[in-house]
């Protein structure tokens, strides 16, 4: 199923943030087509982030790149840079990740490319958007979280600030520009007109933030306060949080305290009848809960508290998980494979469409790989 | 600047929201404030459960600020969907809208007949976008869809916090939060594809499938090596990557050190103790580098490091909080919150749309609608009265 056959999106971008945007839309099945410089190409490919690599290139620039078409070219010479304005005259979208005024000075800026195709939809991550004092600093995740207050969110108040430990900045900035992208598409089906998509990490880093920092925004601006204990939200109240069990951990949303105590027949807790002291005593109630949990397993918690429909779940690694029916039965799971034949096991998207899983077995190019076909196909002069 | 004058890329796009909490109303909110015409569709006893769910005992009038700040630039339609008439009423509201996005728990559609199947009968261009917890199918399909549950079981939890720490949460609703930009994703998707095929379709998502989605590079390097990634013993940030990256305490806050190559950060830092280290160790020597790193950080401010670090251009970078964030110049200059106002008393600031539309912020200042608002004026414009049906 190809929501968007035939759209062409022609990618500057390098490492996560707009990779993951153009691999969303590939998996929608749009056509798309990275531009990657002589030499190292999308960085991504070299990075020493991990320890594991594919055909000599890190694992991560496979998982992104997937699905995905590469055309070398050295924008610093001209007869590339006609290439590539040729491609972009026959593209429905332009996108990329450089700092502000990179593009510009490379001749690719939106109105130099708007003069190509006016129907363009020109699509753009920043790190902190096109103003300010920020605006020429590394775009970089951890950078952003620290930047936006979200590492005072996770651990205990005992712990130092703890950044969330997956690229999330990255990943929403990348989210936020596929939704700007498609936007833009369904404009264009209506109105004919292209447009000019912005977004920033600092933006989609507070985004991201927008209940908790809505309610900074309006109670006199009060730092959060992360719990003492069994930390899950500052802003939630006992029993809200992770505790260890004799043999792993159990999760256990919000639920009515008194009721918890009656069901793990812990007397003190059912006097808990005023739901306010669930959170001005949460460090105190979570501390009583963690005592009475850690002396049985998980599974002997769960048969008390899954039949009360009480919420609360046992704790899993990866490894766990996939031993479990109910993540088989997502089939999570493909197989990719580079036109060399490396075969790379990675997971689907996560999106099915009418029914069917949106896959595709095709592997992350290697640097220019398609600079020929393309060139046919397009018809680039040499 | 006046955007009624300006159309929005969504204009004209009709979107029925028949969600509460958070995933699906997420969506119904980028959606709005990107043009479309959100109407909430909820039932006429409390409606949707966020509007008394407070954050800190915060309100606004008879609804928490929480439901105020998810749920802005919507209108609000109420039916009870048990009663014949009004289902009838609700079925013509469908056959008019471009999209429809539920988050019931699987079976409640289908036993009102508001499945896929029975609404395409009514709307043969409908995209209808369904989120679950868990899937469709499987042991876990009747659990609850919770954040912080659904947290638990994708291995989240094995990525923040350091080694021997307990599993550690995202303090956000991440699993919600995703899901919902997630299905904006597919329903922006499909209405390309409805306007080509002039065909219904059928988004599907859960919010475990988001969270492994988000997880990509974790589940492809476990595929790939065996092993499961391993938190650092101290100052972790991110599982799959090597010394430096983490957050270190200064002498009066914390600093936070991304990818630095070994050769410049001796170089920056000029201490002795970290001579013996190399490039090729940043993985192998992880935990003892970042502990060697975190007793020479703390002697001194953060503001000596990062100049020592910025001045090189290396990715580094002192924590803010969100008063300190809040205070600088930048944030006023990005415009980066909007104040709604409920009333000539009542009003509130909150964040604005992330994606901005030809250099133009995509604000959205009308106020959450009261339950049930706009029934009379909806059912009056698409004339949904069905004793006149």
């Amino acid at each position: 199923m190809k929501l968007l056959e035939g759209i062409t999106v022609i990618d500057f971008s390098q490492f996560l943030s707009g990779p993951s945007a153009s691999l969303r839309l590939a998996d929608f099945g749009a056509r798309v087509i990275k531009i990657e410089k002589p030499g190292s190409g999308d960085i991504c490919r070299q990075l020493y982030v991990s320890e594991v690599e594919v055909a000599n290139e890190s694992t991560l620039f496979h998982t992104i790149n997937r699905n995905k078409e590469s055309f070398k070219a050295d924008l610093k010479k001209e007869k590339d840079k006609k290439r590539v304005y040729s491609l972009i005259k026959q593209a429905d979208v332009v996108m990329h990740n450089f700092r502000p005024g990179v593009m510009e000075k490379l001749g690719f800026s939106y109105d130099q490319v708007k003069e190509i195709n006016t129907g363009i939809i020109y699509a753009g991550i920043s790190g902190y958007g096109d103003k300010g004092e920020w605006k020429d600093l590394p775009g970089q995740d951890l950078l952003l979280q620290s930047l936006s207050g979200l590492p005072y969110l996770n651990g205990e108040s005992t712990k130092l600030p703890t950044p969330m430990g997956i690229s999330v900045v990255d990943i929403l900035a990348g989210t936020h520009l596929a939704q700007g992208i498609l936007a833009a598409l369904v404009k264009r089906d209506s109105t004919g007109e292209g447009s000019l998509v912005q977004v920033s990490m600092l933006e989609s880093a507070l985004d991201f933030q927008f209940e908790v920092f809505t309610t900074f925004l309006n109670d006199g601006e009060e730092p959060p306060q992360r719990s003492e204990k069994n930390h899950a939200h500052s802003y939630l109240a006992a029993p809200y949080g992770v505790y260890e069990t004799t043999d792993g951990f159990l999760a256990l949303a919000m639920t009515s305290i008194p009721k918890l105590g009656e069901l793990l027949g812990i007397s003190q807790l059912e006097e808990y009848h005023d739901p306010a002291r669930w959170f001005t005593q949460r460090d105190f109630i979570k501390d009583i809960l963690a005592d009475h949990l850690k002396k049985e397993t998980t599974d002997y918690w769960l048969h008390i508290l899954e039949p009360a429909d009480i919420w609360c779940a046992k704790v899993f690694n990866i490894e766990e998980l996939i031993a479990q029916p109910g993540y088989k039965v997502l089939e999570m799971e493909m197989i990719v494979k580079t036109s060399k034949g490396h075969e790379i096991k990675t997971t689907r998207c996560p999106i099915r469409i009418n029914g069917e899983k949106l896959e595709s077995s095709v592997g992350a190019p290697f640097l220019g790989e398609h600079n020929d076909s393309i060139a046919v196909e397009f018809g680039l002069k040499n | 600047m006046d955007q009624s004058k300006r159309q929005k890329p969504l204009a004209g796009i009709l979107v029925l929201e028949f969600c509460q909490y958070l995933s699906g109303p997420s969506a119904g909110l980028r959606l709005s404030d990107l043009g479309a015409r959100v109407i909430k569709i909820e039932n006429p006893g409390k409606g949707d459960l966020c509007r008394i769910l407070p954050i800190k005992n915060q309100w606004i009038e008879d609804n928490s600020l929480l439901f105020h700040t998810i749920n802005r630039n919507k209108e609000s339609y109420t039916a009870n969907l048990k009663s014949n008439k009004e289902l009838a009423e609700v079925k013509k509201l469908i056959s008019k809208a471009h999209v429809m996005i539920h988050n019931f728990r699987p079976g409640v559609m289908e036993k009102l007949r508001l499945d896929f199947e029975e609404v395409k009968k009514l709307n043969s261009k409908i995209v209808f976008a369904e989120i679950s917890g868990y899937g469709k199918q499987g042991p876990w399909a009747k659990k609850p869809g919770q954040d912080l549950l659904v947290q638990a079981m994708s291995g989240l939890m094995y990525n923040s916090g350091d080694r021997d720490d307990a599993p550690t949460p995202f303090g956000l609703a991440i699993g919600d939060i995703l899901c919902g930009a997630q299905i904006v994703q597919a329903v922006l998707a499909a209405l390309v594809y409805m306007k080509r095929s002039k065909k219904a379709v059928k988004i599907e998502l859960s919010l475990l499938e988001s969270l492994i989605d988000f997880q990509f590079e974790i589940f492809t390097t476990y595929f790939a090596s065996g092993r499961t990634p391993q938190r650092s013993a101290v100052n972790n940030a991110h599982p799959l990557l090597g010394a430096p990256y983490g957050i270190y305490k200064t002498s009066d806050g914390h600093i936070a050190l991304a990818m630095i190559p070994m050769g410049d950060l001796k170089e920056a830092l000029n201490k002795p103790e970290l001579d013996k280290y190399k490039q090729s160790m940043i993985f192998s020597k992880r935990d003892e580098i970042k502990s060697v790193l975190a007793s020479i950080l703390k002697e001194e401010t953060s503001a000596y490091w990062e100049e020592k670090l910025q001045a090189r251009g290396l990715w580094a970078a002192n924590l803010k909080n969100w008063k300190e964030l809040k205070n600088k110049a930048s944030y006023r200059k990005l415009r980066l919150d909007q104040e709604i106002c409920i009333s000539e008393k009542e009003k509130f600031r909150t964040n604005r749309c992330p994606i901005r539309f030809n250099g133009e912020i995509m604000w959205g200042w009308i106020p959450a609608p009261d339950l049930g608002a706009h029934s009379e004026a909806i059912k009056d414009e698409f004339q949904l009265d069905a004793d006149q049906l």
